[in-house]
């Protein structure tokens, strides 16, 4: 397997570390001095530049989230004069201001350099051709790939989202080998294939790129089955520097971070404390080279869980689980932080039954009760009692000894669960507190 | 011999059976029996009708969990001792019963039961020269 950096990639740990903390020290000095929104921040907590010596001290500092960025839009937090900047993206704003982001020369050539790590991690080199299909423009997937196919010397093909038929026509024509677009693309894509009857030795896709929003373990069996190619998950987020952040390698155990630029923590999304290695919480980002728009201690309101041990493909940059889900829908039941997504890994395990659920929190007699309504796939309803019982008694089994929660599962009819255009509303929470 | 019998998944909620039934009333479906097995939680009902494929795509059409299952109807004198009798061959042969109800016409009573080894079961009724019920005779009861 071909590493990009092999020096930063498989650097020692302890080595790293030291790294990391020069780079920390010189983005909180440039911070302090260059945006007055860090500066004051850092004053009302008593902080100045010689208070954060190592990554150790960070969670000293206090939090930006999203909200920052939008109360200081649209290049209020830019630590750089606009004459350095060299490029603006936007994500788009669905509750209110866009998110804008923008970057000095030294960031582009950073985001390609974190790019092609992550191309060079899902196998693609400078033979292969990079289909891009993300979408070209203020949202940052397109280009971010770009920059990152030429690095490495690839062929890259700016096809951009959208028109199907030009899409088959070019993967067919072209021969592309490496396929980047959102996981529903690529689903959307193989259906398109096996509508055109167009075979699957027409094509040479090897390896696809997939990230941009939430996916589960089964959504990457069907692409990797209908496609015939290895998925790979990368991750990133505009505000860090876009896709890049982290991506899996072959082994797919788990996302290799970019931990020399972006250094992540893992926090309790309520108590707001660091958590330890293996723990689950939300994910928050501190970019420690990034010039344009440094951000310190970023909540991504993304959760997961950071392992620390060296990957079988010879990295030993730390690795991020697949996104379980947003900090936002975070239920505490009885003390014990529950996020819907961990029921529904739950249920995607078993295959007796569909992941439809709807989760029902209450408050009788000052606890906590949780219930699950799960319905009944018709493939495995027969007409026994007793073999409902007992799927009805695995469930719960299932989700207490994963979840360390007591639950009340009930079977219920189909569609009984309200569905919207392929989304359902999950939970409901009837506790008035 | 082997009737295909209509197996609904009910939620305990009031009116659902009520669905059911105004839905197969809809094309005038008749209901030769009907069982219904229920927990605190939920039930499963269980009929005989006189169209069970076309049952089947209306209750699914109305979106509930629907399956049919193979199950076995004897036609007996309707005195306990042939009853007894026919569940005494079964277990003679180690053959667990799931279920089984019964219902009258006249002198004589109808026997549906579903038994471990359909196959088997029908097999040492036959030999004991019990009158199993053709399904084409049961739906016009
Ligand atoms: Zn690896």
């Amino acid at each position: 397997m071909e590493i990009w950096n092999r020096h930063i990639e498989c650097m020692d740990r302890q080595e790293l570390r030291r790294i990391q903390g020069e780079r920390l020290r010189e983005t909180v000095e440039r911070v302090y001095f260059n945006v007055p929104y860090y500066r004051n921040k850092m004053q009302e907590s008593g902080l100045g530049p010689e208070s954060i010596h190592t990554t150790d001290d960070l969670h000293r500092l206090p939090f930006t989230t999203k909200q920052d960025l939008r109360d200081n839009y649209p290049f209020g937090l830019f630590a750089v004069p606009m004459s350095e900047i060299v490029r603006v993206h936007a994500s788009s704003g669905t509750t209110g201001k866009p998110t804008v982001v923008g970057y000095t020369r030294n960031d582009i050539a950073t985001w390609s350099e974190v790019m092609a790590r992550t191309l060079t991690c899902a196998g693609a080199n400078r033979h292969d051709f990079i289909h891009v299909a993300y979408g070209y423009g203020l949202f940052t997937g397109g280009l971010g790939l770009h920059y990152g196919g030429e690095k490495i010397g690839a062929s890259v093909i700016p096809v951009s989202g959208g028109n199907t038929i030009r899409q088959l026509q070019l993967l067919v024509d072209f021969g592309s080998t490496v396929l980047a677009c959102t996981p529903s693309y690529a689903l959307f894509l193989a259906e398109a294939i096996e509508d055109a009857r167009i075979k699957r030795d027409d094509l040479k896709l090897r390896v696809g790129v997939f990230g941009a929003e939430p996916w589960t373990e089964n959504m990457r069996r069907e692409i990797e089955e209908k496609l015939r190619i290895k998925a790979i998950d990368i991750y990133g987020l505009s505000e860090v520097i876009g896709p890049g952040v982290a991506s899996e390698c072959l082994v797919q155990d788990g996302l290799h971070i970019s931990e020399d630029q972006f250094y992540p923590e893992i926090i309790d999304p309520v108590t707001l404390e660091v958590l330890p290695e293996g723990k689950t919480g939300e994910l928050v980002f501190t970019t420690i080279t990034k010039e344009g728009l440094p951000l310190i201690r970023y909540r991504t309101r993304d959760l997961t869980t950071l392992r620390y041990e060296k990957c079988r493909c010879g990295r030993t940059l730390v690795r991020m689980e697949k996104c379980l889900g947003r900090s936002d829908d975070m239920l505490i039941i009885r003390g014990v932080n529950l996020f819907p997504s961990q029921v529904e890994s739950v249920l995607l395990e078993m295959s007796e039954i569909k992941p439809h659920y709807l989760l029902i929190v209450d408050r009788v007699n000052n606890l906590d009760t949780l219930e699950l309504q799960v319905e009944v796939d018709e493939e495995f309803f027969q007409d026994k009692i007793s073999q409902l019982q007992t799927l009805r008694q695995k469930i719960q089994t299932n989700l207490e000894s994963s979840l360390g929660l007591g639950i009340r599962v009930n079977l219920v009819e189909p569609k009984t669960l309200e569905r919207s255009e392929g989304k359902s509303k999950r939970v409901i929470d009837k506790r008035k507190l | 011999m082997i009737v295909h019998q209509l197996s609904v998944f009910l939620e305990n909620k009031s009116g659902r059976l009520t669905e059911v039934l105004e839905a197969l009333g809809s094309e005038r479906i008749k209901i030769t029996a009907l069982s219904v097995a229920d927990t605190s939680e939920f039930g499963i009902l269980r009929m005989i009708v006189s169209d069970p494929a076309k049952a089947k795509e209306l209750l699914k059409e109305r979106s509930f969990t629907v399956n049919l299952t193979e199950v076995i109807s004897i036609m007996a004198p309707n005195e306990a001792k042939y009853y007894a009798k026919v569940l005494r061959i079964l277990s003679d042969l180690d053959l667990s019963i799931e279920y089984t109800y019964a219902f009258s016409v006249g002198e004589k009573s109808v026997i549906i039961l579903r038994c471990s080894n359909t196959e088997e079961a029908l097999k040492a009724l036959k030999d004991h020269e019990l009158d199993l019920l053709k399904a084409s005779d049961l739906y016009k009861l």
